[in-house]
């Protein structure tokens, strides 16, 4: 008698202790992530929530001085590291790519969970450092020579934890070219495949191609701090400008890591609600290359106030400003996929639209930014903060929301509450638009970033600023109870509520271990609305049958 | 009869194109301007903001449209038209915004260019530099002044360190903690860090440059109005960044001349810029 054992039934547990196992599971590590982000997304609100408290009077009067910069470095660290990146790129990336290409798990799944088992550590270094011996204090930038003035136990934390970080990372993207180019379900081309695949193959190429040299910088920063090297000290004849080159070539790029995944998930959320095709799908593929071609020869426009040539200052604002050549097409796609639609408005509708307004706004002060002379008046002031947060809160932030909404029904068989769904979308708008609107208005008028005390002339608008983050943090609240409450009293969704034609909706809510009942689907047209069934060439077997069950009852 | 929707669409376009630039010229969000180049920038401003409002009041104009018109109706099912694209459409909303960035590209060239930045930074050919043995690695060098042959720039050397700027008169040899300069002659400021990275900036000048340690860096600017305007620093260098600020005095070249000679330990035989005024 052989002794036969099918790995993913007997040597994992099950129930809910399987998510804090080393499950190799990409369903269970897509939820991981998740949770494990949006934990570390409380806590760098809270964080934030100080930063606003302090910024409330002109005066450094809420926190210490020192732990306030501990603070803006931990807030900037955990969002961007710890929430942002993991989320949009792991939780979604590992959920939905292995669905999309057919196949049954990642390419590698033991070092997918890997990569997010290095997470939880780094995270928990990083905020240990605040309590042990104090966190770094030289922003989430963390430019020499300050970086190496500030006390080191912390900053050096602070590098051990961004370099677990960037492991994990690595390891996704790797995983993520592999599963995306290598795992497809036989029949299934590369232009046939849903628009979230692009976007994280783009971003994955990213992720590869520029985090190493992050990791590189860091480990010679820390050099420089433990070891007394000089290759950014200026007092022992180093150059402090060169870690700015080497740290925006990472850190311009992770701009585009944390938003063309949120473009690829907006991509998968509009068509459905509206009921129409992804409108230019070519064009869109064509975008997110250019927008990966062109986010790797930025980098230098940070510091266009920094020890820069004018030819340097000249390049950069060109390279940066085309940017919105591409990007441009991919709104201007989303606006005609919505022309003509039978949109419904719910809540991840909602949320995309947000996303729209909020990075369009974002994108147009990009634009400004990019010109050196204007950049030369607001670079390092609240304006940058304020185009900061319309990109990566009022863009990514949005369309996480919105991603949550429109997957919570695949994930758990349930739905959430749309009341509550819609007083979430509403209270976080109006809180963020008050929140970060009036700041671009604060650094043209002078107020510098990073400081816990300012001219009292902008102490009213600081006021509003304040009130719109505490409306921020108010509408957490709508969006947990929903989260929680839903898991076990929501509407029974079935399998496919919106009716869906991405394969991930062609299983059964939630999907079993290894997705598929039976062969996975071919799914040619992920975006085939407004097509009767017939023309669909959708060859599977449970795929097809749920498919026209879907559709059935509205014709 | 109806209204054909192409011509209110035009309609709609050209009242979007003239708010636009109504908002550009007549919302101001800028501090006063102090500075030659402050016009300047703010003429690069109101066009920005020009296009900025048009493109953004029209995207979310669009966006309010669509889900109104389109939404689903109660009881409504089916799908949407099955359109999946429109080459000429997106060659043509590709072809728009290249045209607009390249536009905005060349002008914001030519706005940087009339405010110095393309002046080469180490050509220290020009009168009042004496120290030019170092080479400058950022800043906005003196220009235009040259085509007039007018007025030479006054040196100044800043000095940043945690927490203060500090301002020397190499003609003069005063050293101040706040910044004196006379109206309308330009001011070269030489800049180094002792410690770490600063940076200097006068939002009513509309110009910020880092002083970086270990590599000198230069500012100019021509004032224009007189005043006093805070000196700030924009770059996070420790804990009391936020109190790292000083003031920035213009005043007529008499009283200038008044405070070189009052403050000055040499005698003040040859101020050279009371001869110039």
């Amino acid at each position: 008698m052989t002794l036969s054992l099918n790995p993913s039934e007997s040597l994992q547990p099950q129930g809910w202790l399987r998510y804090l196992s080393f499950s190799t599971d990409h369903k269970v590590i897509g939820l991981q992530y998740l949770v494990c982000g949006f934990l570390f997304y409380l806590i760098g609100g809270a964080l934030a929530g100080a930063i606003r408290t302090e910024l409330v009077t002109p005066i450094s009067d809420f926190l210490p001085r020192e732990t306030y910069n501990e603070v803006l470095t931990l807030h900037g660290t955990v969002m961007i590291f710890l929430w942002i990146v993991p989320v949009v790129n792991g939780a979604f990336g590992n959920y939905l790519i292995p669905f999309y290409v057919g196949a049954r798990d990642m390419a590698f799944p033991r070092l997918n969970a890997v990569a997010f088992w290095l997470i939880p550590p780094a995270g928990l270094l990083l905020i240990s450092s605040y309590f042990v011996t104090g966190a770094a204090q030289s922003g989430w930038t963390a430019y020499p020579p300050l970086s190496i003035t500030t006390p080191a136990t912390g900053q050096i934390i602070w590098i051990l934890s961004v370099l677990l970080l960037g492991g994990s990372s690595i390891f996704g993207g790797i995983n993520f070219i592999a599963t995306i180019l290598k795992l497809r379900r036989p029949g299934l081309g590369l232009m046939q495949l849903p628009m979230y695949c692009w976007a994280m193959l783009g971003t994955s190429i990213l992720v590869v191609l520029s985090t190493p040299v992050l990791a590189g910088t860091l480990v010679l920063l820390s050099f420089d701090i433990i070891a007394h090297t000089g290759f950014f000290n200026p007092a022992l004849g180093g150059n402090a400008v060169v870690y700015q080159h080497l740290f925006w070539f990472y850190s311009h790029p992770a701009v585009y890591i944390m938003v063309l995944p949120a473009f690829g998930l907006v991509s998968e959320i509009l068509p459905v609600h509206a009921r129409k095709p992804l409108f230019g799908y070519t064009t869109m593929v064509y975008s997110i290359m250019a927008i990966v071609f062109l986010g790797l020869i930025v980098w230098a426009h940070h510091m266009f106030t920094s020890g820069t040539p004018p030819w340097m200052r000249l390049f950069f604002t060109i390279a940066t400003a085309f940017i919105a050549v591409p990007t441009g097409i991919k709104f201007f796609n989303w606006l005609a996929t919505l022309w003509g639609g039978k949109i419904s408005l719910n809540t991840a509708m909602l949320f995309c639209c947000g996303f729209i307004v909020n990075f369009v706004f974002g994108g147009i002060t990009g634009v400004a930014l990019a010109q050196v002379p204007f950049d030369i008046h607001v670079h390092d002031t609240y304006f940058v903060v304020g185009h900061f947060h319309y990109i990566v809160y009022g863009g990514t932030v949005f369309v996480i929301f919105a991603s949550i909404y429109h997957w919570y029904p695949k994930v758990t068989g349930r739905l959430l509450n749309e009341p509550l769904g819609q007083l979430h979308f509403w209270l976080t708008f109006v809180g963020f638009n008050l929140c970060f609107a009036p700041q671009h208005w604060l650094g043209l008028n002078g107020m510098p970033r990073r400081v816990a005390e300012y001219d009292p002339q902008f102490t009213l608008i600081n006021q509003f600023s304040s009130a719109g983050a505490l409306l921020m943090a108010i509408s957490t609240f709508p969006f947990l109870i929903n989260v929680v409450m839903s898991a076990s009293n929501g509407a029974p969704a079935g399998d496919n509520p919106w009716n869906a034609l991405t394969p991930e909706w062609l299983t059964s809510s939630p999907p079993p271990v290894e997705n598929w009942h039976g062969e996975p689907p071919l799914v040619h047209e992920p975006y085939g609305y407004g097509v009767t069934p017939g023309e669909l060439s959708l060859e599977a077997s449970s795929g097809r049958d749920l498919w026209n069950l879907g559709q059935g009852d509205q014709r | 009869m109806r209204i054909p929707p192409a011509i209110l669409t035009l309609l709609a376009g050209m009242a979007l194109v003239l708010f636009g630039l109504w908002v550009g010229q007549n919302v101001n969000l800028l501090p006063v301007d102090a500075s030659a180049n402050a016009p300047v920038y703010d003429e690069l401003f109101r066009v920005l903001f020009s296009i900025g409002s048009i493109l953004f009041i029209g995207i979310v104009g669009l966006i309010l449209y669509s889900l109104v018109r389109f939404r689903r109706r109660v009881g409504e099912t089916g799908d949407g038209a099955a359109i999946e694209g429109n080459l000429p459409l997106e060659i043509l909303w590709t072809a728009i915004p290249a045209v607009v960035v390249l536009f905005v590209g060349i002008y914001s060239y030519d706005i940087y260019d009339r405010m110095g930045g393309m002046t080469p930074l180490n050509d220290h050919g020009m009168h009042g530099m004496q120290h030019s043995e170092e080479r400058t690695w950022g800043g906005i060098s003196p220009v235009a002044l040259e085509a007039d042959g007018a007025i030479a720039p006054l040196p100044v050397d800043v000095t940043a360190m945690q927490f203060a700027f500090i301002f020397h008169y190499p003609d003069s040899d005063i050293t101040s903690g706040e910044l004196h300069v006379p109206l309308g002659q330009p001011v070269a400021l030489q800049m180094k860090a002792l410690d770490v990275i600063h940076a200097f900036w006068v939002p009513q000048f509309r110009l910020k440059q880092d002083v970086i340690p270990g590599q000198p860096t230069l500012l100019s600017f021509t004032p224009t109005r007189a005043g006093q305007y805070p000196i700030v620093c924009a770059e996070l260098c420790g804990p009391y960044h936020g109190g790292m600020r000083s003031t920035v005095i213009v005043e007529e070249p008499e009283s200038f001349a008044a405070w070189v000679a009052k403050n000055s330990p040499n005698p003040p035989a040859e101020s050279p810029t009371a001869v110039q005024s």
